[in-house]
């Protein structure tokens, strides 16, 4: 029987305005949980770890990316199973049971509600995914009056800004010096001006289909949308480490706990160990500390720290160590991580024998990178290339972020992990060169300029600093000239155009 | 891999600056500035594509000429208010005051609860987390949740003394 509370109710940086309270049942009995939480988050936060069993062996799985990118969370929700419950908000006499393996095949007698008639639209440019890059985009669009439509999977709009606490570095035109999920506020209250934006919450681009067309899938209708020009934004997904144990619940991905204790206030566990010294191990290792959750160490394979020397200083002054050239061996427990043994890497990253040594703790977070969510060019069939400094397979792409299929866009994590800022900019881009075709004269003139602005800041000057430099080389690898991109779309003829 | 490694700085390696690194950086004043009173120490080694700071300092004291310089601190227009503490996104701006004979202050970003108050008796930090002692807290203000905390600390701690921990 559930007991725990592990909501934060008092915290430095965040004010949790929890909504009314709701009511529904888990596996029969009934759960309290606030409007605005997912079913996720609302389990955790009564202390249920375990949210559905393998298929195979029947272990136990638990939260792991929290963003509807994995399956750790599959539960079968009102009969539906394989529902993401991370990113399914909580409502008054939902059933949520853990799922077991593969589920029967839902069918109208094991499924309720109702199904609403499909939807056609028709709009100047659909953008998928609604975080950094994906707003800005629609705001530069929205602002020349081109009629948008947004596809975005989270049941709010943001990203991953919404979890973002820390102040963002950059100049004060790129809104540094604010927070993370301040930023996130301010592009959707700027956004919600407009109506020529519409968005789709919960809503996922499942394919591209002959002719141009997009297929949506709503939580209970399917839109078929006929765009003019397409902005995939789509973000990126946390890798994952082979290690025993890493499927136990309380292994997460360091971006899952950090929805569960920014954007839910829920408090991921009491002692984290975080694997991967990156801006992002050592971003939520602060936050953790900021969260009550005591950080026993972040472990770095390499010789030296991956993040930027001030984001491991702040963890540092706190005491928390950070541990190269080492990495986990195992992670250990029943039905939750108990603890962890780590161990050195020699020159080779070889594990040194005799090195291990155990490390209590309930978390074990992964940090390790992210992997670009290029699903849907790759369904589209547009050129790619796996390229290692941006953290797998991305669409080529032009200085002006066209790919080889002609109106489809790139921008943001999804064409290449970088940051947030550069997300910003990104979807900024590839908003004005859609702009710059779809209006005339004068306008066209002065949009074509703002972009190339925005272009030679982004290349020459953010981009020059050798923080940057990997992520930079990785972008060079995948940017190529119109010509070239020409050569390409005849060499691999586009399956569609959105042109 | 080995070459990587020896041409990467210590702090790189350990997550912990130290005060001749700064110095050689030029991130330090001369020591007669700190003698005359408060004084900006901006910790920030790397060129993070950044330039708050610049924008932050209401004396035009911290240059940069382009977005990824390290950012230069004009020693005699700085006035050591700490705005540049408040709103440093790196949290790496730091102000020491060196001026009174016996005691020296250190004024530190603050990002935890519970809010240190005026007269506490508070745990000083070092870079690496070490409690060097207690200090009293002197000053407290407070910009989009960083706490500015300035504490009286022994002369010698002026350069180590990093960040604060409150128990209460």
């Amino acid at each position: 029987m559930p007991s725990r509370d592990r909501r934060i109710w008092e915290h430095p940086i965040l004010t949790f305005r929890r909504g009314r309270k709701v009511r529904f049942f888990f596996e029969g009995m009934e759960i309290e949980a606030y409007e605005g939480e997912s079913i996720a988050a609302a389990l955790y936060a009564i202390g249920i770890d375990v949210f559905s069993y393998s298929s195979k062996l029947g272990r136990p799985r638990g939260a792991f990316c929290m963003i509807g990118k994995c399956s750790s969370c599959f539960m079968v929700v009102d009969g539906v199973p394989n529902t993401r419950t991370c990113i399914e908000p909580v409502r008054d006499g939902v059933r949520v049971e853990r799922q077991k393996g593969l589920a029967p095949v839902p069918s109208e007698k094991t499924v309720d509600g109702s199904v609403e008639p499909e939807e056609v639209l028709e709009t100047d440019v659909l953008i998928v995914g609604g975080g950094p890059a994906g707003l800005s985009a629609a705001l530069e669009l929205a602002r020349y009056g081109l009629n948008v439509v947004i596809v975005n999977e989270h049941f709010k709009l943001g990203g991953q800004l919404v979890k973002q606490t820390h102040k963002f570095f950059g100049s004060k035109e790129l809104f540094g010096g604010l927070r993370g999920f301040q930023i996130a506020e301010m592009l959707s209250e700027q956004l919600s001006k407009y109506d020529n934006v519409k968005v789709l919450l919960q809503s996922a681009a499942y394919g591209v289909f002959r002719g141009g067309w997009v297929g949506v899938a709503s939580r209970n209708k399917l839109y078929r949308i006929k765009p003019r020009a397409v902005i995939v934004a789509a973000g990126a997904t946390e890798q994952y480490l082979a290690f025993p144990g890493n499927d136990l619940p309380g292994v997460m991905g360091a971006g899952g706990a950090q929805t569960l204790m920014n954007e839910y206030g829920i408090k991921p566990g009491d002692r984290a160990l975080v694997v991967g010294s990156g801006n992002v191990g050592l971003i939520v290792s602060y936050q953790l500390l900021q969260a009550g959750v005591k950080v026993e160490a972040i472990l770095e394979i390499m010789p030296q720290i991956g993040g930027w020397f001030v984001h491991a200083a702040k963890v540092r002054r706190y005491g928390v160590p950070i541990l190269t050239s080492h990495t986990i061996k195992a992670a250990w427990g029943r039905e939750r991580v108990e603890g962890a043994t780590i161990v050195r890497v020699d020159e080779k990253f070889q594990p040194v024998p005799g090195s291990e040594r155990d490390i209590e703790c309930d978390l074990v977070l992964l940090a390790i990178g992210l992997a670009p969510d290029t699903r849907l060019f790759a369904q589209a069939g547009a050129v790619m290339r796996w390229i290692p400094e941006l953290g797998g397979p991305v669409p080529i792409r032009t200085r002006r972020l066209e790919t080889s299929i002609p109106g489809m866009y790139v921008a943001g994590d999804a064409s290449g992990i970088e940051e947030a800022t550069t997300a910003m900019i990104e979807g900024r881009i590839a908003a004005l060169a859609i702009a710059s075709k779809f209006l005339d004269g004068e306008r066209a003139k002065r949009v074509e300029e703002e972009m190339e602005k925005l272009l030679d800041f982004l290349w020459n000057e953010y981009r020059a600093s050798p923080l940057l430099a990997r992520a930079r080389a990785g972008k060079e690898k995948a940017t190529v000239s119109e010509e070239e991109m020409e050569r390409l779309r005849k060499e691999h003829p586009p399956l569609v155009s959105f042109r | 891999m080995v070459m990587v490694l020896e041409s990467v700085p210590t702090y790189r390696r350990t997550g912990i600056v130290s005060v001749e690194e700064l110095k050689s950086l030029g991130l330090l004043p001369p020591e007669e500035r700190l003698r005359k009173g408060p004084v900006a120490i901006l910790e920030c080694p790397e060129p993070i594509p950044c330039n708050i700071c610049v924008d932050a300092c209401p004396s035009g004291a911290i240059k940069m000429d382009r977005i990824v310089d390290l950012p230069r601190v004009d020693w005699d227009k700085c006035t050591g208010c700490g705005t540049c503490v408040a709103l440093c996104p790196g949290l790496a701006a730091f102000v020491v005051d060196l001026s009174k004979p016996d005691k020296a202050y250190v004024t530190v970003p603050h990002e935890f609860l519970p809010v240190p108050r005026v007269g506490d008796e508070v745990w000083l930090l070092g870079r690496d987390g070490r409690r060097l002692g207690k200090g009293k807290v002197v000053k407290v203000w407070e910009r989009n949740r960083t706490w500015v905390v300035t504490v009286e600390v022994p002369k010698e701690l002026a350069m180590e003394v990093r960040a604060i921990w409150v128990e209460r």
